[in-house]
């Protein structure tokens, strides 16, 4: 009986591996990377939770995931149960069993990785979400009170997702409205195939839509009808904005509108929203040349990198002003994209981009950088170091250097605060400047994570819900 | 789905659609344009919405055969859907009474001043409108334009109808007789929208361009639509689509446009393959059913 283990026992099973593509091959194919666990590497695995009196990981967890109730659950083989537990606070466990920052969450304040390695609980949840969804089991909660009230999600990423999923399962009538032609927001055009399928993608949102939550594509508020119109004419009675930040930010050097220059937003799209990896069978181009410089340290650089070089480069380089251990993506991203092969020029920064005879990018001037005093974020600053100039031999530039929010909602919502970033102001419960209005996700963060995304989906939720009541009460 | 309804040819090449798209109908303002996707392997392309009628829900766009998205557009028929319709996207053009207006068309252009033109003229200018095109067979909308037109003049750079030669020489006589001109609008091939702006920079003329970069999300995700305007950057989907004729970058536009031109012609070369397939197997089937 493996409950039988003492801690101490339990300590010295060694955090197991997920099985992943080789390297080699996975560097020129979209397929996932990493295959995750099997039921045998679960077996072990799960025994490593000792079961906490006072969970950290649930803490740590930014939507508070019962962790140490869904692995007892797998402990007794009720894998389904499992997934049912971390449905309880997370609609989207497949996805973030793949792309949560485990590392610097749960897993961080695991009290066996005090001495040992944390409890892998993101290989654990990915295992279970991906057992449930290959058994087709999911189907819905049972809602008992059905509310009259409307509610209108704007955007279907992780944000409005989770927004949505938790107010139709508190009864609620929601409809998500999305300008692109498919749902998902930054999980169909920025998350490559290779770390998070599209038909995981499709089967999650299926999942939200079994809770009744309908979802319109090709309609941008804003244009299509804005945030007013939802409350006065299409008569919502709340509004959730979880658009994201999906505007690129460029760096403002010369050559920077030269061909062949793209921004981390457009390259991801053209090849993840629109399938550009497999033109011409489908009809958007995607242009690579042979050596592709990405700029940019966080996980979109990463995933623009690692795409490039499965489009076939024969150089793939990574350009970033500071240095390896300051870079904001995660550390297995960044792991995984040595291991494909992609050069590191870290401490390098851009200054110009030249132009060949046919106009097309030729090369990219960059100065050497070194770390200085730390600034405001913490980190140490980046100085560059004179008369450090060199030329990289390049013809494809991809800015990977931080989004804002798309200026559309600001420009026609009006009474909407926002701060000097363009981001939507809130307070802690993410209620905006605009009654009845609410925001979250990267629209209000400014550049995050999905998970803290889906956090502010389901506090909005609540939110959303405490208003309506105050409304019905009255 | 988004129904087609009718289907018009216009011109060699240039086909008009009304499209049932009431949402887009409902808001639709001079100077927007619509994404369109045709199926599910189809690119995202800019269309200009030339006119609509809220109350029928519908939308009318002209579009011009030149890839493989507008061919494959070209060969729908009313009956046949569009896969997607997302809009009225774009800031509307703004409108004001300059007292005397010259609208200018270029080719397929002319769709897009058309809607322009008549706001124009509802908003009390008078209304001289220049169109251009290649050859006689390419002038699309005369009737419609000349309706609303208080003077109304058509250049073939072939001479086979109006005068021959560009609008600008046209735009130039014009002016010659009646320098009191305020606006001046002028929508076609860049070139063309270049050598206006050129032309009206010394008279200082305000002259309005709307700017056709490639473009894919339309809503300021992606910056694939980027046009240096006065030396800064502008997204043309959520900072335009016209801009300030005086201040635009036309050499890089034309530049950026290339950008795909080889990957272009790889699809269309593709399609018309298939299309060719498509026929032969056809004409095997009906053989045998004869």
């Amino acid at each position: 009986m493996p409950n039988a283990l003492k801690p101490s026992e339990r300590m010295r099973i060694p955090r197991q591996h997920p099985i992943e593509q080789d390297a080699e091959a996975r560097r020129r194919n979209f397929d996932e990377v990493s295959f995750g666990f099997d039921e045998s590497l679960v077996s072990r695995e799960m025994l490593r939770c000792i079961d906490c009196k006072e969970p950290q990981c649930v803490e740590g967890c930014p939507v508070g995931i019962d962790i140490p109730g869904f692995i007892k659950l797998i402990v007794e083989k009720d894998y389904l149960g499992a997934a049912r537990k971390i449905k309880e606070k997370n609609y989207l466990p497949a996805i973030t069993g793949r792309v949560c920052p485990q590392e610097t969450q749960c897993e961080a304040v695991c009290p066996i990785g005090k001495k040992h390695q944390p409890v892998a609980i993101g290989k654990l949840e990915r295992f279970v979400a991906d057992y449930e969804r290959l058994h087709n089991a999911f189907n819905g909660f049972a809602v008992k009170d059905k509310k009259k009230e409307k509610v209108a999600v704007v955007g279907s990423g992780p944000a409005g997702l989770t927004c949505a999923a938790e107010l139709a399962k508190l009864g609620y009538n929601v409809t998500i409205f999305e300008a692109l032609h498919a749902a998902g927001g930054v999980l169909r055009y920025g998350i490559p195939e290779f770390r998070l399928p599209k038909a995981i993608l499709d089967s999650e949102i299926e999942n939200v839509k079994k809770l009744g939550v309908e979802i319109i594509t090709n309609f941008v508020i804003g244009r299509t009808a804005t945030v007013d119109e939802l409350m006065d004419e299409f008569g919502f009675d709340a509004v959730f904005l979880g658009t994201g930040a999906g505007t690129p930010t460029f760096l403002g050097i010369p050559g920077e509108n030269l061909p062949g220059v793209f921004s981390a937003s457009e390259f991801l799209t053209r090849v993840n929203f629109m399938s550009g990896y497999r033109f011409p069978e489908y009809d958007t181009p995607v242009k690579i040349g042979r050596r592709v410089a990405v700029i940019g340290g966080g996980n979109t650089a990463m995933d623009a990198v690692r795409t490039a070089n499965r489009l076939g480069t024969e150089k793939s380089y990574l350009v970033y002003r500071r240095g390896r251990g300051e870079m904001p993506a995660r550390e297995e991203e960044v792991q995984h994209a040595e291991q494909e092969g992609i050069e590191f020029h870290v401490l390098t920064n851009p200054v110009r981009i030249i132009p060949g005879n046919n106009k097309w990018v030729k090369g990219m001037e960059c100065v050497r950088m070194e770390l200085g005093e730390p600034d405001e974020s913490g980190r140490r600053r980046p100085v560059v170091i004179p008369g450090s100039n060199f030329i990289m031999d390049v013809d494809t530039v991809i800015l990977a250097i931080g989004q804002r929010p798309n200026p559309i909602l600001q420009a026609t919502t009006p009474g909407l605060d926002m701060s000097k970033r363009g981001t939507v102001v809130v307070d802690k419960n993410c209620r905006t400047s605009r009654e009845s209005v609410f925001a979250g996700g990267d629209l209000s963060r400014g550049g995050a994570t999905v998970i803290l995304a889906m956090e502010d989906g389901q506090r909005s939720a609540a939110a959303i819900h405490d208003y309506l009541k105050v409304g019905r009460e009255k | 789905m988004f129904e087609i309804l009718s289907k018009e040819i216009l011109a060699q090449s240039v086909t008009k659609f009304v499209v049932h798209a009431p949402y887009v109908a409902r808001k639709h303002k001079a100077g927007n344009f619509v994404i369109i996707r045709v199926n599910d392997h189809g690119e995202r392309i800019p269309l200009t919405i030339c006119d609509s009628d809220a109350q029928a829900g519908t939308i009318t766009v002209i579009a011009q055969t030149i890839g493989k998205t507008t061919k494959l557009l070209s060969l729908q028929n009313a009956g046949d859907s569009l896969l997607d319709v997302a809009g009225p996207l774009g800031n509307p053009t703004p409108i004001h009474n300059f007292g005397t207006v010259v609208c200018i068309g270029g080719g397929v252009g002319t769709a897009e001043v058309f809607p322009i033109a008549a706001a124009l003229k509802s908003a009390g200018n008078k209304l001289i409108t220049i169109v251009g095109a290649r050859t006689k067979e390419l002038i699309i909308l005369e009737k419609e334009l000349r309706s609303i037109s208080d003077e109304f003049f058509i250049t073939t750079d072939d001479g086979s109808y109006g005068t021959k030669g560009l609008v600008t020489n046209a735009l130039g006589s014009y002016l010659k007789k009646n320098p009191d001109v305020k606006g001046i609008y002028a929508i076609g091939p860049i070139i063309m929208m270049k050598a206006v702006s050129d032309f009206t920079n010394p008279l200082g003329i305000s002259t309005y361009v709307s700017l056709n970069p490639i473009m894919m999300d339309g809503t300021g995700m992606c910056g694939a639509c980027r046009v240096s305007v006065g030396g800064e950057t502008k997204f043309a989907c959520v900072d335009g689509p016209e801009f300030d004729g005086h201040k635009v970058d036309f050499e890089e536009l034309m530049t950026r446009n290339r950008s795909y031109m080889d990957l272009e012609k790889v699809s269309l070369d593709r399609f018309n393959e298939e299309q060719v397939g498509h026929s032969c197997k056809g004409g095997v089937r009906e053989a045998a059913n004869a």
